[in-house]
């Protein structure tokens, strides 16, 4: 039996062997980020480990939009700032900048539907079988944003959904919600709005590096301290106020000199 | 054109907890092994480093660490009258992939079955008579294994681990301050409990006033630093509430990664080769004996593994699929009660309490995957199920594995999802609430199982794994008969309200469960009524063995790893000092 090694960093010594595939190339460009098709590798004689390599997340980046068209935000915008209203308690889904954090998902791996199995047949399941959908996210936001449009204008003079008051957006955002309001062109109005809910909700509360989330204000609003990494000295402190601002992992303001 | 490699010993099916178990213990016994993972090799400071690990987008909503379903997932439906349909997101269950799978974003939640779960059948069927264990057209069965058989290799896991708890029952002597409802331990955990925070303490409180037995959860998340019987290091755990679903940063929470792949990576006789997926099993002629596994990589590249020894250790659904695919053992008939392969599939059945104060900060963002004091009062046949009309039961867990906002902000009873009144609500309750978790045994019934789809196919044209399955009457009323238990202590705790989230209606794959999936290979007493006998060796191929929790003859109320890594441990053992020396069946049909 061999002498058993002491483990972490110490012991990661890069040995592995890349397989002779053709995409030996392969190595030392992005390294596997939870999608299909990294390189087979052969490992042998140790735990590889690879200087300078990291599975760091992607950020998002610019401040124009990619996704929507400029009717498709107007939308949007329309309706997030219906599910998460702004007040004096905390910010709107608007002010936390989820359209802009919504067209980056679409824009990218999310919208394209990278997690998802959308191969046929497409017959219409029971709702215990969830997703049954052939479009993609980004299809279906697509579909369902001119689908929504569409019937407005057909049953508000002329209006686009955006152009409807508060508590018209809202009855149509709770018959959507349940599934009473049908759509033409394929798209079912409550598989829509549960993703936008989710989707916003996600914009909402998720890392700034992402795009939504703005200032934090949403983390500021219930009190979640974020990418914190330590909390072992308040486990036993029952009941007292944990004091730290929230951190993200680009830190926060008052870091580097940052106001 | 398919390479022919070079013969091995031995060739792992997959490079999770059991994968990792077993290439241990046989290149320990000097084999020559070569394990295949479809999934990427992973570890702590590339894949999950602390300065990007908390990350709830991209870990829990985005599943970056999860199987990606988008090439091969499995077809689902409630009963034989469905057409069963692709699971075309990850929800119910969360799937691994690539080394260590799993066990990356598991809990650590480490518990042991306790001793008359392993006589389901054999134990209610003397306690409450035969209708017990056949109403609601239940199938249960007695495992084949006794507790005091895996005993050992359940303290084997606990030292791999540092598991830290403290022992309820050691040597037969009732200890203060463990589970007094365990089987006997024949040692103290490696290390002691985690301090608890405000809401399982609260809920521990609350749970002794009304007579119940609260308990540190015993957990994988550990309390202290640890060097494990393998030389790996083990830290502390900080709390930072990004535990299950999520990789742990800090190596501490034991995983392949932490404890076993630092040290069996390192042994001259082990291969890992990653992005290869096991297409079928090879049999000889005459299919009593297999002669290897065929498997493709990612650059489509076609091989054949010969092995002497075949260890699936892929997880239950795709061990199972691999059995149907390969001819190994006759597939499960719903309709005639004969065959095995795919019979008894069960899951875990799972409701909640949701408890808010006005004057408590809960601070639920103070958290780890196994933080929690529990109560087992109401588990198994811990209880008088005289009149209750059901078997089984649950352990009710005062729980806080984290706040992450997406996921975990509870509201109270009739808030809308959405608008104002909901982001108020979220703004008054998130520090101030948490829940209480109701962790319920499923048992095995005649019409869930698993086979192959008939329609569906993956991309390298096989069929798709197809689930047949629904919660029985006999869940029902257990999952009520314990979520009104967990309510009399939410009460007991004097909050301002409680929130009962009851299990209603038939199996939903949206909202997320538990990726506790057992059966569909399961082990017993005699090849008429399992795949493979007490040590995981198939009855059909004696050469093959099946690990994981496929083996569960149905799901008791715990948490499956531990047991499931016993299993392994036991295989192992009986594999290395019976089987080499004379291989073929270890138990004679």
């Amino acid at each position: 039996m061999d002498k058993p090694i002491p483990g972490r960093r110490r012991f990661l010594i890069s040995t592995a062997v890349v397989a002779g595939t053709g995409l030996a190339g392969a190595l030392g460009a992005k390294i596997h980020d939870g999608e299909l098709g990294a390189p087979p590798r052969t490992y042998k004689g140790g735990v590889p480990w690879t200087e300078g390599q990291a599975d760091a997340p992607p950020g998002v980046s610019g401040t124009d939009f990619k996704f929507f068209t400029p009717a498709e935000r107007v939308f949007i915008e329309a309706a997030v700032s219906r599910l998460i209203p702004n007040d004096e308690v905390g910010p709107g889904a608007l002010e936390a900048n989820v359209p802009f954090f919504l067209d980056r998902q679409l824009a990218g791996p999310f919208g394209r539907g990278d997690h998802y199995y959308l191969g046929g047949p497409w017959p219409k399941g029971t709702p215990e079988q969830g997703y049954q959908s052939r479009f993609s996210p980004a299809q279906l936001y697509r579909a369902a944003i001119a689908a929504i449009d569409k019937y407005t204008r057909a049953n508000f003079n002329g209006a686009d959904f955006a152009k409807l008051s508060d508590d018209d957006r809202d009855k149509l955002l709770k018959s959507m919600e349940s599934g009473s309001l049908q759509l033409e062109d394929g798209v079912d109005a409550k598989t829509f709005f549960t993703m936008l809910l989710q989707n916003t909700k996600e914009g909402y509360f998720s890392d700034p590096i992402y795009g939504g989330n703005k200032d934090m204000a949403a983390w500021k609003m219930i009190g979640f301290p974020g990418a914190h990494y330590d909390y072992r000295e308040w486990v036993t402190r029952h009941g007292e106020p944990v004091p730290f601002p929230p951190v993200g992992f680009k830190g926060r303001p008052g870091w580097n000199g940052e106001t | 054109m398919v390479t022919t490699l070079k013969p091995v010993e031995a060739v792992i099916v997959g490079f999770g907890w059991t994968g990792a178990i077993l290439a241990q213990q046989l290149c320990d016994a000097g084999l020559e092994v070569v394990a295949l993972e479809r999934g990427p090799w992973r570890d702590t400071s590339t894949d999950f480093a602390t300065g990007f690990a908390q990350d709830e987008l991209r870990y829990m909503w985005r599943h970056h660490l999860f199987q990606n379903v988008s090439d091969d997932t499995l077809t689902i439906r409630n009963n034989v009258n469905q057409t069963a349909l692709p699971m075309r997101h990850l929800g119910s269950f969360l799937l691994g992939t690539g080394v260590g799978s799993g066990g990356v974003h598991w809990n650590g939640q480490i518990w042991r079955f306790l001793p008359s779960d392993f006589l389901t059948k054999s134990h209610n069927e003397q306690r409450y008579g035969k209708k017990s264990v056949t109403d609601y057209d239940l199938t249960v069965q007695d495992w084949g294994v006794t507790y005091d058989e895996l005993e050992p290799f359940y303290n084997q896991f606990d030292v791999l681990c540092g598991t830290s708890g403290k022992a309820g029952n050691l040597n037969g002597q009732i200890q203060p301050g463990g589970n007094p409802f365990e089987g006997s331990r024949s040692a103290e955990y490696p290390t002691p409990p985690m301090p608890q925070t405000y809401g399982p303490t609260l809920f521990g409180k609350a749970a002794a006033e009304l007579g119940r037995h609260p308990f540190p959860h015993p957990t994988g998340n550990l309390s202290q630093p640890y060097v494990n019987n393998l030389g790996a290091q083990l830290g502390a755990c900080t709390y930072c509430g990004f535990c299950e679903k999520f990789g742990c940063g800090n190596y501490s929470k034991a995983s392949p990664q932490t404890t076993v792949l630092p040290y069996v990576m390192a042994k001259s006789n082990f291969t890992l080769r990653t992005e290869s997926e096991v297409l079928k099993v090879e049999l000889s002629p005459d299919r009593k004996h297999a002669t290897g596994v065929s498997y493709v990589n990612s650059a489509g590249e076609e091989f054949f593994q010969p092995a002497s020894i075949v260890i699936l250790s892929s997880y239950v659904l795709q061990n199972v699929r691999l059995l149907l695919l390969s001819g190994i053992g006759t597939p499960y008939d719903p309709k005639t009660g004969l065959g095995v392969v795919g019979k008894n599939y069960a899951y875990q059945t799972m409701s909640s309490v949701n408890v808010f104060f006005d004057d408590k900060l809960i601070n639920p963002f103070i958290g780890a995957g196994a933080l929690a004091t529990v109560v087992d009062d109401f588990n198994g046949d811990n209880f008088d199920h005289s009149g209750l009309g059901f078997i089984g039961g649950a352990y009710i867990a005062g729980m806080v594995t984290g706040g992450r906002p997406i996921e975990m902000i509870y509201t109270p009873q009739g808030t809308p999802a959405w608008g104002m009144a909901w982001k108020h609500a979220a703004a008054k309750n998130y520090l101030r609430s948490f829940s209480l978790s109701v962790h319920g045994s499923c048992m095995s019934h005649r019409g869930n199982y698993l086979d192959l789809d008939p329609t569906y196919r993956d991309i390298h044209g096989r069929p798709m794994l197809r689930m047949t399955f629904d919660f029985t009457d006999n869940e029902h009323k257990m999952s009520d008969y314990l979520t009104d238990r967990a309510g009399e202590i939410a009460k007991a705790m004097n909050p301002r309200e409680i929130k009962l989230n009851r299990r209603t209606g038939s199996w939903n794959v949206v909202p997320y469960q538990t990726t506790h999936n057992t059966g569909g290979a399961i082990m017993g007493d005699s090849p008429a009524n399992s795949v493979v006998n007490k040590y995981l060796q198939s009855w059909d191929v004696p050469n093959v063995f099946s690990m994981g929790a496929g083996a569960f003859p149905q799901n008791a109320g715990y948490n499956p790893t531990a047991t499931l890594a016993a299993l392994a441990y036991h295989s192992a053992q009986a594999i290395i000092q019976q089987y080499l020396k004379n291989p073929g069946p270890l138990v004679q049909a």
